[in-house]
């Protein structure tokens, strides 16, 4: 097995683009894997050496996270959490402080995990990722990079450099939460991220919910532009999310939950998650 | 004049029941603690086990050449090394061993009887070889069917694991062999006119799930035998003689041929009273001439070591309408994992201890199953019995209306109350615990929504047995203690201070440390609460000894008789003439050539007189309704210590019990799939509590002396992992108005019930 530190993205991708090549970022799911011998590199790229892939920026057109940044600096950010609570929060949850020191985001983002914990409220957010490729750079939505548990859409020799998010408009307010059965160290059941922006007369402008756990991938709600744009939220609206939310899965029975508890479960954690989104949307 | 027997539980106490440091804590909180796989040889090679994918099959063949031939592989053992035993019964503890079984549970023979059953293990020059080596191994397998619940092997067309058991303790003993191993039953009185009498009576049926003690340590071990078949074992274990004395036996070495030195302890909670990787390693060092190093990885934990039964019950309970009982009745069915030896008689013998009864009857099945075969876990057998018992009375409390601390009270055991296995007891602590719980200000605090308060008690007996320690004085007046029982929670701390107690010198100049199986005799290990109640035993007669001898080196010394001095403050004091004359510990030990030679005592006993411990826990838990998430709001932990010599370590095997008792009460369970295999062999889905799980329990030490020690010790380890499993499900039970007789109480089993009721 190789390691190498390429000091430019093209350079990673070069290396990227070799037989059985894996990105290395925090490494708190590669190294597991390589431990338990589910996967076996013959080069393991270390991404964190490229420029700007570890930086967290805010210009006129929003903000940039490195895809390589460590999940404990963007928790500690403080105007990035100001502008996005729900996505800092689906950080703060993963794992411990000492896996924070190192997780990432791109990393759990192409882990593609089902259950993992930012893609939800990144996706809810409305985030977007800058693709690095051995020819040229593309932005695609998050919802667009997972295809089933492990599988991405990047190509030989891609990887994500960085996330876009906008500076949210005033009055709007995102929220993730998610069902573990310990308070900790856990790996979300069910995961639901809102995000939401309101009116000046607090009418629903636009919404964006994303399911997590509950299908092979992160499910973006559809449907919800009749049920609340231009509307005072209310609890029918509520009740037809829950709906809506419970419908949008297909979940598998395993050892972290039935079928029926999961479908449960992604009704009303949508549903609180609204709840707390439209409380942060009214207070900022 | 110095009395051996003689109690303190008069005397004013300077040290015992004082908070000191432990003597071992530098070490641990430093890292410089040396644990099961911290210690290397030169020369080591690795050792590697190969397990059973398999939840039962036939070995038809096994070849091993191809592992053999490969380069770098040392040794490769597989059953053929090791010798059989004819099928013979020999109690461990609160735990019965059979060394045909045990031979069998280290290495398969005929068959394979759970996934993660060794068949074979090698010995290489490096880890990646000794894999490797494993893959070259080629067993021939007839998989057969599996069955994995008590209900499913008992019935009569379930596939047997071993064709010949014929279930004991029935007359007349059947004819058709079963996975029933054997039937046990307790009590006296006559339980159907006891049922005849109740104005209420309930009964209900409790299902448990197999749960692990979840230490975090995995086994470790690093053997080394040499040409001439001498043995070192260094090994993590809660009793380095039992190990020897399994190891001789597996391997036909005398106990005097292997040396066991036991390392720190990452946790055992009963799971490392027997042996799995130890007889592995002497295997394959004497095989290969070589030392080796073996270690469990956390999923082997998981799958190949020993935890503790699931389990069937059925309690029925008759009360008066006052909540006098006038019955109780419960059938108990154990896994036993994949050979007899579930801890159903100890269930048995406690299910119903805490009360005093007139009739009573407790009826255990010991029954196989292809799971690992149990070990023991803390108060093994004793939770779920008495899970059932105390959820039980809890419906009963409420459908009379009656206080469940009330009803408890009304039916407590207490010193002369003949217990339901047997013996008149002594005294004991159950009312004691019960009125402190009464007044704790948590049991009259107000509850929030959805919210529910539960109360449960534990009775666990405590043991004594084989064991033995030394004490030296050193020439500058400081102080050795030898012990011979594995430190598990603090006990080195405490026996230093019953020493320094005796002694009267400082407890920073007692060194207590833990012997190999060749510095003492026969120490039994480190189980059923017995260490600071047995080793204090001992520590305390060979001090009394010691101080024996220094008053007869101070009697030469001053040439006076014996009687004329005695031992106060950690002097010799001279009782008669004018001026008063003393000498130090110190200037008695300095001048010991003279007067004799170095000055050391030992005490060897078999100790006798074990007092039970009881506990009753509080629990406030919060009911998310919409989840069925349960998270404990507050916990209150209330135990009869007898003595506390150490109280700050009586009170974490208190939190620590509780704890254990949450984890088996909410989530911890082995999920296996169809194919017999564990789903859930890791900590990620096996969730034992996380810290952020619990709120910090708060504890009260009770303190009812044990008459059988010199400072009224009981043992208190066990206790507290027995109240939590109904306390929780009675606050659950509380807090929903649905009553729960399943564990655990996850997320989706409270809201299955929450749904459909
Ligand atoms: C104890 C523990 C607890 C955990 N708890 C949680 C939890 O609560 N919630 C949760 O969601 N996850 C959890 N995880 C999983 C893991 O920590 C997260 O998924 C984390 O975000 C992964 O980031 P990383 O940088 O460490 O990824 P790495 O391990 O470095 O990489 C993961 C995968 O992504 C690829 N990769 C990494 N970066 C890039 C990139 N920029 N472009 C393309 N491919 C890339 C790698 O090749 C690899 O295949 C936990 C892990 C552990 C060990």
């Amino acid at each position: 097995m190789e390691y190498v530190t390429p000091k430019s993205a093209s350079e990673a991708s070069q290396a990227l683009s070799q037989e059985g090549a894996f990105a290395l970022a925090g490494g708190t799911d590669l190294l597991v894997k390589l431990k338990t011998r589910f996967v076996s590199p013959s080069v393991v790229v270390d991404i964190k050496h490229i420029p700007n892939i570890m930086t967290i920026k805010q210009s006129a057109e929003g903000w940039w996270i490195g895809a390589a940044t460590p999940c404990a600096e963007i928790v500690e950010h403080d105007s990035l959490s100001k502008n996005w609570p729900g996505v800092v929060e689906a950080l703060s949850l993963i794992g411990s402080t000492q896996i924070q020191g190192r997780a990432t985001l791109g990393g759990n983002l192409c882990n593609a995990s089902p259950a993992a914990d930012s893609i939800p409220a990144l996706i809810a957010a409305g985030a977007t990722c800058v693709i690095s490729g051995q020819t040229k750079e593309r932005e695609e939505p998050v919802e667009k990079i997972v295809t089933a548990p492990g599988m991405t859409t990047l190509g030989k020799g891609e990887f994500i450099i960085g996330f876009k998010l906008p500076i949210p408009k005033n009055r709007s307010g995102d929220a993730y939460l998610r069902l573990i059965p310990r308070s900790e160290m856990d790996i979300a059941v069910v995961g639901a991220g809102v995000s939401l922006s309101l009116s000046e007369d607090g009418k629903i402008e636009a919404i964006r919910v994303a399911l997590g756990a509950i299908a092979p991938t992160q499910v973006l709600l559809s449907g919800l532009e009749d049920i609340f744009i231009g509307k005072e939220p209310n609890d029918d609206a509520i009740q037809k999310l829950v709906s809506l939310a419970e419908k949008a899965c297909k979940p598998i029975n395993d050892k972290r939950g039935t079928i029926e508890y999961r479908t449960k479960i992604a009704g009303v954690l949508a549903k609180r998650a609204f709840g707390i989104a439209l409380k942060r949307a009214n207070n900022y | 004049m110095n009395d051996m027997t003689q109690s303190n539980l008069e005397r004013a106490l300077k040290i015992v029941g004082t908070r000191p440091a432990r003597p071992d804590g530098v070490d641990k909180v430093t890292g410089r603690a040396l644990f099961g796989s911290d210690k290397s040889l030169p020369n080591m090679l690795v050792g590697r086990v190969l397990r059973s994918p398999y939840a039962h099959a036939k070995i038809i063949s096994i070849d091993t050449s191809k592992a053999e031939a490969l380069n770098g592989v040392k040794a490769v053992i597989t059953c053929a090394d090791f010798e059989d035993f004819p099928s013979e019964f020999v109690p461990n503890g609160e735990m019965v061993v059979n060394l045909k079984d045990i031979t069998r549970n280290i290495m398969a023979r005929e068959k394979a009887l759970y996934v993660g059953h060794t068949v074979a293990a090698v010995a290489a020059t490096s880890d990646e070889i000794a894999e490797k080596a494993l893959g070259l191994i080629d067993i021939k397998y007839e998989v057969l069917p599996h069955v994995l619940e008590v209900e499913d092997a008992e019935r009569p067309d379930a596939p047997l694991l071993h064709e010949d058991m014929i279930t004991i303790g029935v007359e007349p003993a059947p004819k058709k062999a079963s996975n029933v191993a054997k039937r046990v039953e307790f009590g006296f009185g006559d339980v159907e006119k006891g049922f005849a009498e109740a104005d209420l009576i309930v009964e209900r049926e409790f299902t448990t799930q197999q749960v692990h003690q979840g230490y975090i340590e995995p086994h470790a071990c690093l053997a080394s035998v040499s040409e001439d078949g001498q043995a070192d074992l260094w090994c993590t274990t809660q009793g380095a003689f039992v190990v020897r004395n399994f190891c001789s036996k597996l391997l036909g070495l005398s106990a005097a041929q292997i040396r066991v030195t036991a390392s720190e302890i990452g946790g055992g909670f009963g799971g490392k009273t027997v042996v799995y990787l130890e007889p592995l390693a002497l295997a394959l060092s004497r095989k290969s001439c070589r030392p080796v190093k073996m270690d469990m990885s956390r999923a082997e934990v998981f799958t190949s070591s020993g935890p503790t039964s699931g389990a069937k019950i059925w309690v029925k309970i008759g009360v008066k309408n006052d909540g006098r009982i006038t019955a109780g009745d419960c059938v108990l069915k154990y896994q036993a994992g994949a050979f007899q030896g579930a801890p159903v008689g100890p269930g048995a013998m406690c299910a119903f201890a805490p009360y005093d009864l007139e009739n009573v009857r407790a009826v255990g099945y010991d029954i196989v199953v292809n799971r690992p075969k149990v070990a023991a876990y803390r108060a093994p057998g004793g939770p779920i019995s008495e899970y059932g018992v105390e959820s039980v009375l809890d419906e009963i409390a409420i459908k009379l209306k009656i206080d469940p601390i009330e009803i408890r009270l009304k039916n407590a055991a207490k010193e002369g109350t003949i217990a339901p296995y047997g013996p008149k007891l002594g005294p004991i602590g159950m009312i004691e615990t019960l009125e402190a719980a009464k007044a704790h200000p948590h049991y009259s605090a107000p509850l929030g929504p959805n919210q529910g308060r539960g109360v449960a008690s534990g009775f666990w007996f405590n043991i004594g047995g084989e064991t033995s320690s030394s004490i030296t004085i050193n020439e500058d007046g400081t102080v050795g203690l030898t012990l011979g029982t594995t430190d598990i929670g603090g006990s080195r701390a405490s026996m230093a201070m019953m020493a320094s107690e005796e002694l009267g010198v400082p407890m920073d100049l007692i060194k207590p440390v833990i012997g190999d199986t060749n510095s003492l005799g026969f120490n039994f290990l480190t189980g059923g609460s017995r260490a600071t109640f047995s080793t204090g035993m001992t520590v305390v007669r060979s001090t009394r000894e010691a101080i024996e001898e220094l008053r007869k080196r101070a009697a030469l010394l001053w040439e006076v008789d014996l009687d004329q001095v005695e031992w106060v403050d950690g002097h010799a004091r001279l009782i008669a003439g004018d001026e008063p004359k003393t000498m130090s510990l110190a200037q008695i030990a300095k001048q010991a050539g003279k007067t004799g030679g170095p000055i050391m005592a030992n005490c060897s006993m078999n100790v006798t007189g074990a007092g039970p411990s009881l506990g009753t826990h509080i629990v406030d838990v919060e009911v998310d309704t919409e989840t069925g998430k349960v998270s404990i709001v507050r916990y209150t932990a209330i135990q009869d210590a007898g003595k506390a010599i150490h109280p700050a370590y009586v009170e974490g095997q208190m939190q620590g019990g509780a704890v254990q008792g949450i984890g088996w009460a909410l989530n911890e369970e082995y999920i296996y799939n169809d194919k017999g295999q564990l789903e859930n062999a890791g900590f990620l889905d096996y969730r034992i509590p996380v810290c952020s799980d619990v709120p910090m329990i708060d504890t009260v030490i009770v303190e009812v002396p044990n008459p059988n020690h010199p400072y009224g010790v009981r043992g208190v380890g066990e206790t507290p992992i027995i109240p939590p499993l109904a306390a929780i499900s009675n606050a659950v039970s509380r807090a929903t108005n649905i009553r729960f007789n399943e564990l655990p109480l996850s997320p989706p089993k409270v809201l299955a019930r929450l749904m459909h009721g």
